[in-house]
């Protein structure tokens, strides 16, 4: 059976009189990709993968297969769609293994004991997280609770990750490591990731294909090499940037000036 | 971040299997504790009554003379039951409403339960209808049971009506527990002396209105809440990582919310139309609860009922105890030892997080 595909088709999503994602279409995203939502703040990255969690109300079509994500039933879409928020798992006495077999508890609730079991240890161990597991969450910093969340998406196996800027509270080696077993998630089920990140030198890195998104909508969509160029950096980010290929292949975007805002119209009545 | 020494994965359930165990035991400590002061409290009163003779007594009634069969079984066990009842009931609601409302600081009180319960019998008490219905006991208990359930379905209603926040609930639920207190004021501000002296009594909390009826119907709701609760443990489980991660596994927050709020009220408002206010045990009990056995709530929630009855089963004792041939109000009790005693309790939890 074929991998099931994503699809998304005129998206729209308004805060009110706000409009903050305007009629977005995607090329269909192939499963095993890893496709990094670039841009700079407020254009609606997390807009995007919020609506595709269902917490907030778009408009438009989004599927990943047959399955509507925007409209189909909400246990399937439990099934379906793991998504990290942005703000971390809050201190408590939760130690960090209940804290993830508890994601596992209120989502998958006809699995066995064995699977269960099974999917706490591959993803306490991509994650690297069985040094904390019974640690509460009170006694961990923001980096180790950002892992913990990462670890409650990754347990569910979901064919569709949405992650909000994932590596967000994590330093140099951990964004590494946490990239890395999101990758490697990714490429060993099949998965679809999205995930929102700042940092265009890590998503060129890790991600197969990168959006990038501006105030006026989409600016480019496609390999690394296709979207990280200065022309696209200075519409998307109104800066003046260098990208320069290192000899591992990657890219990396060196921002240099920031071009000052054009000065307001004088209007006269 | 570091991480220390690597950990065989293998081993990851065999650890939590010892965390677990231990949990079990902190439970089955707390259950033998409460099971002991059980026996004190019903050996405690004024007449003497040996720990022989209740122990067989409450094997064979009929080998007690009728005195002392009667103190037994018609006065100090319903007491020390409803007491372990009672504690029970506030122990659990305050904990799930804790959780629910993911503040530390929330209990039965927080939503102006106890405070809409006072009104409803001191309503009973001013408009004479204690004499008319049933009879006085079980009037008060009707009135403040129906005042606890206005407040409950009108806190219920203003949140679905404007989205079931943890802010807007403790909102409102603040603000209707200054509204009832202020009728509270204005009720004993118009009674006549007699119907004063029958408020403050009741709103001092007491055991002494027990009966196997209302034990019966109090053991009744415990076990319907206790066992529907049980259905949403994993969800109330998943909350303590935050609102936004509940919801990010698809769990309807604002659905949990309202119905575990349904929930604590109806336990909270029968507890408390039984025996008048009672403080500080629906807000100990949980933070005792989670010291002890921590925040998954399989071993949670019954800690804190059980923490919430071990409470209140000393504060019996206590209430008998401290003035030799008074039974002082159980509420008063339960005010004075529970602050030091959450005193205690958050400079430990300070001390232990830093």
């Amino acid at each position: 059976m074929a991998e099931p595909m994503l699809h998304l088709d005129a998206l729209c999503v308004r805060y009110g009189a706000r409009v903050v994602l305007d009629g977005l279409s995607l090329a269909p995203v192939e499963p095993g990709t890893t496709v990094g939502l670039l841009g700079p703040n407020g254009v609606g990255k997390s807009t995007l993968l919020r609506a595709l969690a269902r917490l907030a109300s778009p408009t438009g079509r989004a599927t990943v297969g047959s399955f509507d994500l925007l409209y189909g039933s909400r246990r399937e879409h439990t099934r379906q769609v793991g998504y990290l928020p942005q703000t971390l798992p809050q201190p408590s006495s939760l130690l960090v293994y209940e804290a993830v077999r508890s994601a596992l508890r209120a989502t998958c609730g006809g699995l066995s004991d064995a699977t269960r079991d099974r999917r706490l240890q591959q993803v306490f161990t991509r994650l690297r997280l069985h040094p904390l597991a019974m640690s509460p969450l009170d006694r961990l910093s923001g980096g180790q609770r950002q892992m913990v969340g990462l670890a409650q998406v990754l347990v569910r196996d979901t064919p569709l990750l949405l992650l909000d800027e994932p590596t967000s509270a994590l330093d140099l080696r951990w964004q590494l490591l946490a990239l890395e077993a999101v990758g490697e998630a990714a490429r060993q089920r099949g998965a679809i990731v999205l995930v929102a990140m700042h940092d265009l030198n890590l998503a060129s890195r890790f991600c197969d294909r990168l959006v990038l998104l501006s105030a006026d909508g989409l600016v480019a969509d496609g390999a690394p090499a296709d979207v990280l160029t200065p022309p696209n950096l200075r519409r998307a980010y109104r800066v003046d940037a260098r990208v320069e290929r290192t000899a591992s292949g990657d890219y990396v975007a060196l921002a240099e000036r920031a071009i000052p805002d054009e000065p307001a119209l004088a209007c006269d009545n | 971040m570091s991480t220390t020494t690597p950990v065989s994965p293998s081993s990851l359930r065999l650890r939590y299997r010892a965390v677990a165990a231990r949990r079990v035991g902190a439970l089955a400590a707390l259950a033998c504790v409460l099971v002991t002061l059980l026996v004190v409290d019903v050996s405690t009163g004024p007449s003497p009554f040996p720990l022989a003779d209740v122990v067989g007594g409450l094997f064979r009634p009929d080998g007690l003379p009728l005195e002392q069969r009667v103190i037994l079984w018609d006065v100090r066990l319903p007491y020390a039951l409803m007491a372990v009842l009672v504690g029970a009931s506030l122990g659990f609601a305050g904990a799930e409403m804790q959780t629910v409302l993911n503040n530390p600081l929330a209990s039965p009180f927080t939503l102006g339960m106890s405070a809409a319960a006072s009104v409803g019998a001191s309503l009973v008490v001013i408009s004479g209808w204690h004499l008319v219905l049933w009879n006085e006991n079980v009037a008060l208990s009707l009135g403040a049971f129906a005042c606890a359930c206005v407040a409950t379905l009108l806190i219920v209603w203003l949140a679905w009506r404007h989205g079931a926040t943890t802010e807007t609930v403790v909102l409102f639920g603040i603000g209707l527990m200054f509204s009832f207190e202020a009728l509270q004021w204005l009720l004993q501000f118009i009674a006549d002396a007699n119907a004063l002296q029958q408020i403050v009594f009741w709103s001092m909390g007491s055991l002494a209105r027990s009966t196997w009826g209302k034990i019966a119907l109090l053991t009744c709701v415990f076990t319907t809440c206790t066992l529907w609760a049980s259905v949403d443990v994993a969800s109330l489980t998943a909350l303590r990582a935050g609102d936004e991660q509940a919801r990010s596994m698809g769990i309807s927050v604002e659905r949990l919310r309202l119905v575990a709020l349904a929930r604590i009220s109806l336990l909270s408002a029968t507890a408390l139309s039984f025996v008048g206010t009672i403080g500080f045990v629906g807000l100990v009990g949980p933070h005792v609860a989670r010291l002890l056995v921590g925040d998954e709530h399989r071993y949670y929630l019954p800690g804190a009922a059980l923490a919430g009855a071990i409470m209140l089963a000393s504060a019996s004792v206590l209430s008998k105890t401290l003035i030799p041939g008074v039974t002082l109000p159980i509420g008063i009790i339960t005010a004075l030892v529970g602050v030091p005693l959450f005193m205690l309790l958050v400079s430990r939890r300070r001390r232990l997080h830093g």
